[in-house]
């Protein structure tokens, strides 16, 4: 593209640059530097069988002990999951699921008994998990107003809230969009023994949420208010930033099946010991196949229980030092000058226009 | 010249070039009619019918764009590329509710790179601005007023004015030439700007107007010029000069071109006739044919597969994404309740689920635009605009004596320099110096001159069989031992006056007087030293009168009638200065072969004096002038052997009435109108120049130029084909073939040559079409010879070379024949077409272009080479002295043909690579990162959102991987520059195309979507729903976004390091600084205010940097990610090593300073090359084997 313009000027160009007389010829040789000479300092890092196998022997040599602390740390968290959507439906609504959750009249709690397999110490984690429920979803997603949830002047901002914005006359819904209006509303008491074990519900929620995210000038307003209710509903005297519940369930999910803080138990838990639930199965996921489950997880410094990362450091670091050995053995019993040339790919594969 | 402002001379109507004045009478009456309706009004610019005229202002503008015009045509520019368009699309579109993403972060990268590229125009335009400004703001004496001439700015310049323009400055405009310090009103014009000629042109004013030598005269000065419309043809011109009452016919003997310089006079008055934009050097100059190169076209291939991929994975995401959205509803029950599908816009409606599909697709489209590198077309213009910048300041390519640097005057084909697959070279300007070095000569049947010339040189060798010659190749160029240029004679019985001794010694004196009278160069006498120095036409004849003068016939003045020497006079011994009286100039033709001038000595005697081609230069003897003939062939002959240019000499006096009778009818020959006039010349020209009385003849040697050999040596090691095309005769060209080595000695010469005895007899006979006929059949007939004779060398080392002439090529090149001839031609180590025209020339070059496949580059000087040029891949220009025409229409210039090797080997080797790797790299990041979108969109429902904020989307390609793979493009190289010269078969890796294959490319893009699975599936993987940190908090989708994405820029910028061959500082700087820029972007970022940083917030200082796992995360997925590359490598280098990697191992192991080991790697990795010494060497040595064998 460039070079049109600057041929059709060339003779123009040239007659520019020749000087008047030839007494003030300056010479046109280039000035030397290591840069336009490409000679810059460079290391040139070559794949020697040396540095090869230093890598490889690196990488394992990290990766195994890594792999092990990980695997470690996820072995030592203790973990309860309990699958509850299926068993707190009475056996008489199996198949009017939709009647039952929408049916205010319905006796929606529903009792489990938890074994603690072994000691949890607090803090004690409780989740709950969904699957199969898209809080990924872009329309989802998108359907929050952010200025909104932050300061009271943002109450009418609600145009991405559709079609939870407005109720009527009444005005904005606050918090509004599809988010907040699906909140999740189930409810779990815990007890030991018959006595009660307390969930800590605050600070489940991150800070910077609270505290910029979320208003606390912003009282929920209009919510659930209209003629479909979705989730649960908000007490309109807390303002938003003390709405914990919200505040977790509106910091959306990446996948598909996810879990979220319901709150803490600042208990130890003894092995062997019986935790019942009382759980309020309000919440339908049954509509779209979705799986409930409680969870009670302790956390060590990696997280949760998952022993992907564990597992997967020390297969790697295996890898490595499996081929580290490969190449040691290939080194050993195969030496070769390293500069054959008979090992030169068109030796062997001459291109076909030469003899 | 500089005695003597004015000096008194004859009108020069004997001068040849005021021939041309009269002879164009005939198409005068055009004038007034279409297309010769301009009329300029003298010394009167300024009048009101000027003002009606509307000339062009005389500003010249070379920019492309204008203030006003830059930022349309600009961004015109920038769309009519298909990515970008479709990115501009995507702009669009993002603000619609279809965006997955905010329109700002979609549109500001778009800018960004628009942006870089118009500053790059800017830039660009902005230097030819400022040439621009000082062209158009020199200074011209304009005549104003009261006889006064002012300075005044060119830009000012308008049509009518009347200029006065002083030696060794170029012309304003074109000017109609009214007078000059000469009383003839003649002036030279240097045109090299124009047609790259470096003679002298003389130019000569009209009687009407010569008179006006005075700056004074002006001031009652009127006149009108009637002439054509500004054309783009330099060559002719019709107008008339209306001075009062009389009509002056103008001719382009009168016309001074803008850009020419006035030389060898003191000063000229003209008149401006055409400004700026019309005149003809402006008119002249068109853009040469735009080139792309190979890896570009594939490129494009590339882009557009890519599209075709991106379409399939937004079909797949449309389908799914339907699918779900009709199961959304099912009647009046609601699945996914939560999206309200009851209540919903066209996007997600159940009920018109193929709507939201097909809607679906278009922010698909959009989503997936990250398959497609957006910063691609503008990375890969910064890389080459630097790529060529190191090409023009390679000091190893700057021609220290001719001032020259190498330079790349597109930089649009840099990487095809390292494909090359066929050469073209022309032979003169190009292999040689076209520096003439009068050499020998032969006088009176005597041969004198005791130089060696090249080629001998070279022929010594050949004979010799000394092992170690064929690697002595390298110090062919033995210093000169004279300083004298074009003067390479040494013989003691001729110089220092010792000629007198000489048995003939009148023979001799009449030789060297003859050498310096008979020609047309012009001599120019340096005022300081007194030195004398020639502007002559070509160098041959430059050669002449050197010589002449350094054997003591010191040609120093010449006028329009006037030759004056300065000779020494055998009687006395001491120096006389004579003048000859220059009567005619009998001009040199191509066809004639042969120039004469007649001259009138002191004594009053008429000489005509001829030097010319053998070939017809021996018939025109007469019976009396054969004396040495015999001898004289024979010489002739040697010289022609040994690669020498000659000439032959006679004389004869003419007496009175044969002059007289010959003046007339050459008068009356100039004079003719039509179109026999060349011939009518011709006729009377042929009619006096017989009865010759021969003198003898002289050897000029056309001198290779430095380096050549050894250049063609390392390119044929390199497995690149030379084919010379020359326009010179057979023999000198096969000469040359040997002296560069592009022959040898047990090479089969397959001559294909028309000039038989069988058709030059029937030539004689004259049967056009019969000869035709005939030669075309013995030119097919030849091929099948050399067909036949290749077929049979195929089983025995035998190797052909093929030589062709130009006649032939005509037959060979036609429509039947041409398949044959390139299979044969492909066949034989080298080729060479002699006697070829431009046309042909151009046509060999299409023919190899086309039917080879293989990217052709055709290196040439002059004018003849210009269509070549243009029709090969690459044009290569040489700027030596034959001036600009080539190098104009070149894509890159060198001063030398050895700067050659350099240019591919070095240079062509890395920019290819660099490119090829570059482009591919350019694909895997973006593969890498758009296959880690489409698979969270699969975990998305295929809804269209996005895993990362808009914002880090938006900068991955211009910021966080943009600027290593431009300094990738730009420093990479595999193999330092020394080890390329010294491994040119590292070449063949780019004429094989082994670096940007498809299945490299292929391979590449599977890395890429490896490393894209490897990130997104081991980082879902690791985060699933636990908790991912002590505090027992989950990973929501702003952290996992997060957390892919530094994985990703991790992967990315590592495998950039892990493939890259040069690490310098800038390297490191980019790639760690990207990574480094990523976490301080993200800092930044995540402190601003919610509403801009929506789900960066915090995110990095809040959330992932304190939990152990993300760094975890980040650290297995960067090794595991690599791993599979890096142990593929690994492999690789060991057991499958390319040659690059080859040479590495080699330098490792410290082998490659020992010549020995090299050699070995060389002779056992190398196809046996066919040409260059480095294979004459191996093939004496290899006789040499056999002899000793049977020996024994």
């Amino acid at each position: 593209m460039a070079e049109r313009g600057e041929t059709s000027s060339a003779v123009g160009n040239d007659a520019a640059q020749v000087p008047f007389t030839s007494a003030q010829k300056i010479s046109k040789r280039p000035k030397y530097s290591r840069f336009t000479q490409q000679e810059l300092p460079a290391c040139k890092p070559i794949l020697t069988p040396g540095w090869v196998i230093t890598a490889f022997i690196l990488v394992g040599v990290v990766f195994i002990p890594i792999g092990l602390a990980s695997l470690l740390a996820s072995k030592r968290v203790v973990e309860i999951v309990d699958r509850y959507d299926e068993d707190c439906i009475p056996q008489s609504f199996k198949n009017k699921t939709l009647g039952y959750m929408q049916d205010d009249k319905t006796n929606k709690t529903c009792t489990r008994s938890l074994v603690v397999p072994k000691l949890m110490k607090s803090p004690i984690y409780v989740y709950y998990q969904l699957s199969n429920f898209y809080q990924n979803h872009r329309r989802y997603v998108k359907s929050r107003s952010d200025q909104q949830l932050r300061s009271k002047d943002g109450e009418w901002k609600t145009t991405n809230c559709e079609p939870e914005s407005l109720v009527g006359d009444k005005g904005p819904i606050v918090p509004c969009g599809l988010i907040a209006w699906s909140l999740f509303n189930d409810t779990y008491k815990f007890s030991v023994n018959d006595t009660r074990l307390d969930v800590n519900k605050n600070n489940i929620a991150w800070d910077s949420d609270r505290k910029h995210k979320f208003g606390s000038d912003v009282y929920p307003k209009n919510f659930q208010s209209g003629g479909l209710i979705g989730g649960a509903k908000l007490n309109s005297s807390i303002p938003l930033s003390e709405q914990e519940d919200l505040i977790v369930w509106m910091r959306t999910a990446a996948l598909p099946t996810f879990r979220k803080l319901y709150g803490k138990i600042e208990h130890d838990l003894e092995a062997n010991k019986t935790i019942t639930v009382t759980i309020q199965n309000n919440y339908n996921t049954y509509d779209f196949e979705g799986k409930k489950h409680l969870v009670l997880s302790t956390a060590s410094w990696i997280g949760g229980k998952n022993d992907f990362l564990g597992v997967a450091y020390l297969a790697v670091g295996g890898i490595c030092l499996f081929s580290a050995i490969a190449f040691i053995l290939v080194y050993v019993l195969v030496p070769r000058p390293l500069g054959d040339p008979s090992y030169l790919s068109w030796n062997r594969n001459p291109a076909g226009r030469w003899k | 010249m500089g005695r003597g402002r004015k000096r008194q001379h004859h009108f020069g109507r004997i001068h040849t070039s005021s021939s041309g004045k009269d002879s164009f009478f005939g198409e005068h009456f055009l004038i007034g009619g279409p297309g010769f309706s301009r009329v300029v009004f003298c010394n009167d610019p300024d009048c009101i019918e000027a003002g009606n005229q509307k000339y062009a202002s005389n500003y010249v503008r070379s920019t492309k764009y204008t203030l006003a015009t830059f930022l349309p045509k600009s961004l015109f520019e920038q769309f009519r590329r298909v990515a970008n368009i479709y990115f501009l699309l995507c702009a669009l579109l993002s603000f619609t509710p279809m965006s997955p993403y905010s329109a700002i972060s979609n549109v500001l990268p778009l800018v960004v790179v628009i942006g870089v590229t118009m500053a790059k125009e800017i830039i660009e335009d902005w230097q030819r601005k400022k040439q621009d400004i000082a062209v158009n703001n020199r200074k011209v004496k304009v005549y104003c007023d009261d006889g006064v001439f002012n300075d005044t700015k060119w830009r000012d310049l308008k049509v009518g004015a009347v200029v006065k323009v002083e030696k060794d400055e170029f012309f304003p405009a074109d000017l109609i030439l009214l007078s000059s310090s000469y009383d003839e009103a003649i002036c030279y014009v240097e045109t090299m700007n124009l047609d790259g000629e470096t003679n002298l042109k003389l130019k000569q004013a009209l009687d009407a107007t010569s008179k006006l030598q005075e700056d004074s005269d002006f001031q009652n000065f009127r006149a009108m010029i009637r002439c054509e419309d500004p054309n783009a043809n330099l060559y002719s011109f019709i107008g008339t000069l209306d001075l009062g009452q009389e009509h002056h016919p103008l001719s382009p003997q009168q016309l001074l071109l803008r850009d020419s310089k006035l030389r060898n006079t003191d000063y000229i008055f003209g008149v401006v006739i055409f400004t700026g934009q019309d005149t003809k050097v402006i008119q002249n100059s068109t853009a040469p044919p735009s080139k792309r190169s190979k890896i570009e076209r594939r490129m494009d291939k590339i882009v557009y597969s890519l599209f075709a991929f991106l379409v399939l994975l937004c079909t797949i995401g449309s389908i799914f994404f339907g699918i779900s959205t009709s199961h959304d509803l099912d009647g009046e029950f609601m699945t996914r309740w939560y999206l309200r599908p009851d209540d919903t816009t066209i996007y997600y409606d159940p009920k018109r689920a193929v709507v939201a599909a097909l809607l679906h697709f278009v922010t698909a489209l959009m989503l997936f635009s990250y398959f497609i590198p957006i910063s691609l077309y503008v990375s890969i213009e910064i890389v080459k605009v630097l790529q060529s910048i190191f090409i023009n300041h390679d000091l190893h390519m700057y021609y220290e004596e001719g001032d020259k640097p190498a330079q790349a005057r597109t930089s649009n084909l840099n990487e095809e320099l390292g494909q090359v697959d066929t050469i073209l070279s022309d032979k003169t300007g190009t292999l040689t110096c076209n520096s003439m070095e009068f050499i020998k000569c032969s006088v009176g049947g005597t041969a004198y001159g005791t130089g060696v010339t090249e080629v001998e040189r070279a022929i010594a060798r050949r004979k010799g069989s000394s092992l170690d010659e064929g690697m002595a190749g390298e110090e062919v160029h033995t210093e000169d031992k004279t300083s004298v240029k074009g003067f390479n004679f040494t013989d003691d019985r001729i110089m220092n006056g010792n000629w007198v001794n000489e048995p003939r010694a009148d023979v001799i004196q009449k030789f060297l007087r003859l050498l310096a009278i008979c020609h047309t160069a012009i001599p120019e006498v340096d005022e300081e030293t007194g030195r004398i120095s020639y502007e002559a036409e070509s160098p041959d004849e430059a050669a002449f009168v050197i010589a002449a003068r350094e054997l003591g016939f010191e040609f120093f003045e010449r006028t329009q009638t006037s030759i004056s020497v300065r000779e020494l006079d055998p009687t006395y011994g001491n120096k006389v200065e004579r003048t000859y009286k220059l009567l005619s100039i009998l001009e040199f033709s191509s066809s004639r072969k042969r120039m004469s001038v007649i001259v009138r000595d002191e004594e009053g005697k008429l000489l005509l004096l001829s030097k010319g081609a053998d070939s017809v230069m021996f018939e025109r003897l007469s019976e009396t002038g054969r004396e040495y003939v015999k001898q004289t062939k024979e010489h002739v002959n040697e010289y022609a052997d040994a690669g020498l240019r000659t000439m032959v000499l006679a004389y004869r006096e003419l007496d009175e009435d044969e002059y007289s009778e010959f003046n007339e009818a050459f008068t009356a020959a100039k004079n003719i109108v039509n179109a026999d006039r060349e011939e009518e010349i011709e006729a009377v020209e042929e009619r006096i120049e017989k009865g010759l009385i021969l003198l003898g003849a002289t050897a000029v040697e056309d001198k290779l130029q430095n380096g050549v050999p050894d250049c063609i040596d390392k390119l044929a090691q390199a497995g690149i084909k030379m084919w010379v095309l020359t326009g010179d005769k057979m023999e000198t060209a096969i000469n040359i073939g040997f002296s560069c080595s592009l022959l040898r000695q047990g090479m089969t010469q397959i001559i294909i040559n028309s000039e038989t005895p069988e058709n030059k007899s029937l030539e004689k006979a004259g049967d056009s079409s019969a000869t035709a006929a005939a030669f075309k059949a013995s030119v097919l007939h030849q091929i099948s010879q050399g067909k036949a004779l290749l077929d049979a060398s195929r089983e025995s080392p035998d190797v052909l070379a093929l030589i062709i002439d130009g006649n032939s090529l005509t037959y060979a090149l036609e429509d039947d024949a041409k398949d044959m001839f390139l299979d044969l031609a492909i066949g034989c180590a080298s080729v060479i077409c002699c006697r070829s025209s431009p046309k042909q020339k151009a046509l060999v070059t299409r023919l190899v272009k086309l039917k080879t496949g293989g990217t052709t580059l055709a290196i040439g000087d002059g004018a003849n080479d210009v269509g070549m040029l243009q029709e090969a891949d690459i044009g290569v220009g040489i700027s030596g002295f034959e001036g600009m025409q080539a190098v104009m229409s070149s894509d890159i210039a060198i001063a030398q043909f050895r700067f050659l090797e350099r240019l591919l080997l070095v240079h062509g080797h890395w920019c290819y690579r660099r490119m090829s790797s570059m482009i591919c790299y350019f694909f895997y990041k973006n593969i890498a990162f758009g296959f880690t979108l489409f698979y969270f969109e699969a975990y998305a429902a295929f809804s269209g959102e996005t895993a990362y904020n808009d914002w880090y989307l938006s900068f991955y390609n211009v910021f966080f991987t943009s600027l290593p793979v431009i300094a990738l493009g730009v420093f990479d190289q595999d193999v330092s520059d020394q080890l390329c010269l010294r491994f040119p078969l590292l070449y063949q890796e780019g004429v094989q195309n082994m670096l940007f294959s498809w299945s490299r490319i292929l391979g590449w893009a599977l890395n890429g979507i490896l490393s894209a699975t490897c990130v997104f599936f081991f980082c879902i993987s690791a985060v699933e729903t636990q908790a991912f940190r002590k505090g027992g908090e989950v990973v929501g989708f702003e952290i996992l976004g997060t957390t892919m994405y530094t994985c990703v820029v991790w992967v990315v910028n590592c495998q950039m390091a892990l493939s890259i061959n040069y690490f310098t500082y800038i390297q490191h700087l980019f790639i760690w600084g990207g990574i480094i820029f990523w976490y301080i972007f993200l800092l930044a970022y995540g402190a601003m205010d919610p509403d801009i940083s929506t789900t960066a917030y915090m995110v990095l200082y809040e959330a992932c940097a304190p939990a152990f796992s993300f760094w975890l995360i980040t650290l297995f997925v960067l090794v595991s990610s690599l791993l599979p590359y890096f142990i593929y490598s690994a492999i690789q280098m060991r057991f499958f090593p390319m040659y690059h990697q080859m040479i590495h191992w080699i330098t490792n192991d410290g082998q490659s300073d020992d010549p020995e080991y090299c050699r070995l790697v060389r002779q056992r990795s190398l196809k046996p090359t066919t040409v260059g010494y480095t294979a004459r060497y191996e093939a004496t040595s290899k006789r040499f084997e056999e002899v000793e064998v049977e020996e024994e």
